[in-house]
């Protein structure tokens, strides 16, 4: 049977196959390569030290406990402003909107901003928050920034989970004479919990990894801030990722690079992680 | 009775009001940031004036007679742009086809974990080790005096596009429709013929789809590139130091002042029209797939 191929069509097949393999094997290769060679040169200079001081030039040590918390307030930031919004949105869109032409401009500016890089936002934040409105280079200008940015995904992943939400359920609560507002309360909104905590977990991913936009609008200050400290102008922090690039570019400081980039991809692996559990939850309702 | 259903319309028409409000943010951003660039844009490109400004060879922001050219800016950023599509994309593509149509269950899932992860890795990680690995390895193997250059920017460009290149294509592979395949299989053609000839042809729009994500990826990455490329405005060179638009802004905006401030922005501006002639034409490949199907 497999005699009827010819020899040159058994070839190109066997060849395709194995370039494939290769491919894949390439990513998996790069990938493992990658994370063996951060954590080669990142764990052993992770100690209690490194995470929980703040850099003291008076003794010469370098502490990343600073950076931690302004990355940790940046996420709470950006998401206690980015939910509200990205909700109603996507509500708008789902629930609301009976402009079919208005519907697709919204949807054609929220992929605009999904494909406007970082730099952009950076530079942009700094203009609008730091200098417009004021704010200074503060985490404050920072978070606003990020919420621009993440805001397409918390649409997107709200808007997927709304649209799973079966008819019947709002037209059985409108027709038992709830107002529209009290159905998407009641009805709507507990149904979407998961859509919107997906959202949530991939904009965390979003913050934690940018870099970019945080450059110009947060700073690179590398202050202990407590939580009251954070939300006033004019207070400015590097995040983790701002951090890194700092000790890398600027003062040559590799080993602590690396330590900041093992915790990185330790955060990256979390979120990724439990991304993927939301989302396996999510199918299986 | 009457007094509540007073207050539960104007409840629901405050709500209504609400939800608008947030449904046009998106608008309003978009509007805002263009106007921002256009705004602080615009003064540097009229005092230096657009051709010298776009096609000028020389950036000498600092020098007593200073020069704004970008035009180095933008050929490097046309050139690694395409560096990256070129190597990336074909082992993007070859990857997607693996887990879309070949790969046996357990690997497969195994590869797109593996995706995902690469994904989720921020940039200045990967700016870090191709600083502390790629750089050198360039300068050993090719015997240059400096290994950030352009190579070294196209090498990490082309692994972060990957992971964005690879998902959008196997989602587009996997949207093809069954029948096609069982068609060209009844024909007597092979499993990888028939994915290769047939499957691959008729998800060609969401490939492109996933060049042009790749190609907005790789034009807007800054923090990697600035890492990596040696970061001198020279006209690109394969083994040269260069400057992307990218990182004309970031490495200059921290000390900037004046004409060469305002010059920055300007360099902004052009990226965001690279940037949205890009997610213009998007836009139309995806229109364009939604009436063919």
């Amino acid at each position: 049977m497999t005699d009827t191929i010819s020899k040159s069509r058994k070839i190109k097949g066997v060849l395709l196959n194995i370039l494939m393999y290769l491919a894949a094997g390439f990513i998996c290769v790069l990938l493992l390569g990658l994370i063996g060679y951060i954590l080669y040169r990142g764990t052993p200079y992770i100690s209690w030290e490194l995470i929980s001081t703040k850099p003291s030039l008076l003794k010469g040590t370098v502490g990343i406990l600073p950076n931690i918390l302004i990355t940790v307030y940046i996420i709470i930031m950006t998401l206690i402003i980015v939910l509200p919004l990205g909700v109603g949105a996507a509500i708008y869109l789902n629930e609301y909107a009976k402009n079919r032409k208005l519907v697709r401009i919204i949807e054609l500016a929220t992929e605009t901003l999904a494909g406007i890089p970082s730099i952009i936002y950076g530079l942009v934040g700094m203009l609008v928050f730091v200098q417009f409105f004021s704010l200074g280079t503060s985490l404050l200008a920072g978070s606003l920034t990020l919420v621009i940015m993440t805001l397409p995904t918390i649409i997107r992943t709200t808007q997927e989970s709304l649209k799973t939400v079966p008819m019947a359920y709002r037209e059985g609560s409108l027709g038992l004479g709830a107002g529209k507002w009290y159905m998407i309360r009641t009805v709507v909104l507990p149904c979407v919990i998961d859509g919107v905590v997906t959202g949530c977990i991939l904009s965390i991913g979003r913050v934690v990894g940018e870099s970019a936009a945080l450059l110009f609008t947060a700073g690179m200050a590398n202050e202990m801030l407590s939580v009251l400290g954070a939300v006033q102008p004019g207070n400015a922090g590097s995040s983790l990722t701002v951090a890194l690039y700092m000790y890398a570019k600027e003062r040559g400081q590799f080993d602590v690079a690396f330590a900041v980039a093992v915790i990185l991809l330790a955060l990256a692996f979390l979120i990724n992680m439990s991304a993927k559990l939301t989302a396996k939850k999510l199918r299986r309702e | 009775m009457n007094k509540i259903k007073k207050t539960a319309r104007l409840i629901e028409k405050a709500m209504y009001l609400l939800f608008l409000m947030c449904g046009m943010l998106t608008i309003l951003f978009v509007i805002l940031i263009t106007v921002f660039l256009v705004t602080s844009g615009i003064p540097a490109i009229q005092k230096i004036g657009l051709f010298n400004f776009l096609f000028g060879k020389t950036w000498a922001s600092t020098a007593v007679l200073p020069s704004y050219g970008i035009l180095p800016f933008i050929l490097t950023s046309t050139y690694g742009t395409c560096g990256a599509i070129l190597v990336g994309v074909p082992i993007g593509l070859l990857c997607a086809i693996f887990l879309a149509k070949m790969s046996p269950q357990g690997i497969g899932s195994i590869v797109r974990n593996v995706v995902d992860l690469l994904a989720g890795i921020p940039s200045v990680v990967y700016g870090l080790v191709g600083m502390i690995l790629i750089v050198p390895y360039v300068r050993e193997f090719f015997h240059l005096p400096d290994g950030a250059n352009l190579f070294s920017a196209i090498l990490v460009l082309t692994i972060m596009i990957l992971p964005s290149v690879i998902s959008v294509s196997e989602t587009a592979i996997k949207a093809v429709p069954k029948e096609y395949e069982e068609a060209s299989l009844a024909l007597g053609a092979t499993k990888t013929e028939t994915v290769f000839k047939v499957v691959v042809p008729a998800a060609k729009s969401g490939i492109i789809t996933a060049v042009v994500l790749g190609i907005g990826r790789a034009i807007g990455e800054a923090m990697a590139v600035m890492m990596v490329a040696g970061n001198v405005a020279n006209m690109p060179k394969l083994f040269g130091s260069v400057r992307f638009l990218t990182t004309a802004v970031a490495s200059e905006m921290s000390y900037s002042s004046g004409l060469q401030r305002q010059a920055l922005f300007s360099i902004a501006l052009v990226l965001f029209l690279f940037i949205m002639t890009i997610n213009l034409v998007l836009n139309l490949i995806v229109k364009r797939g939604e009436h063919s199907d």
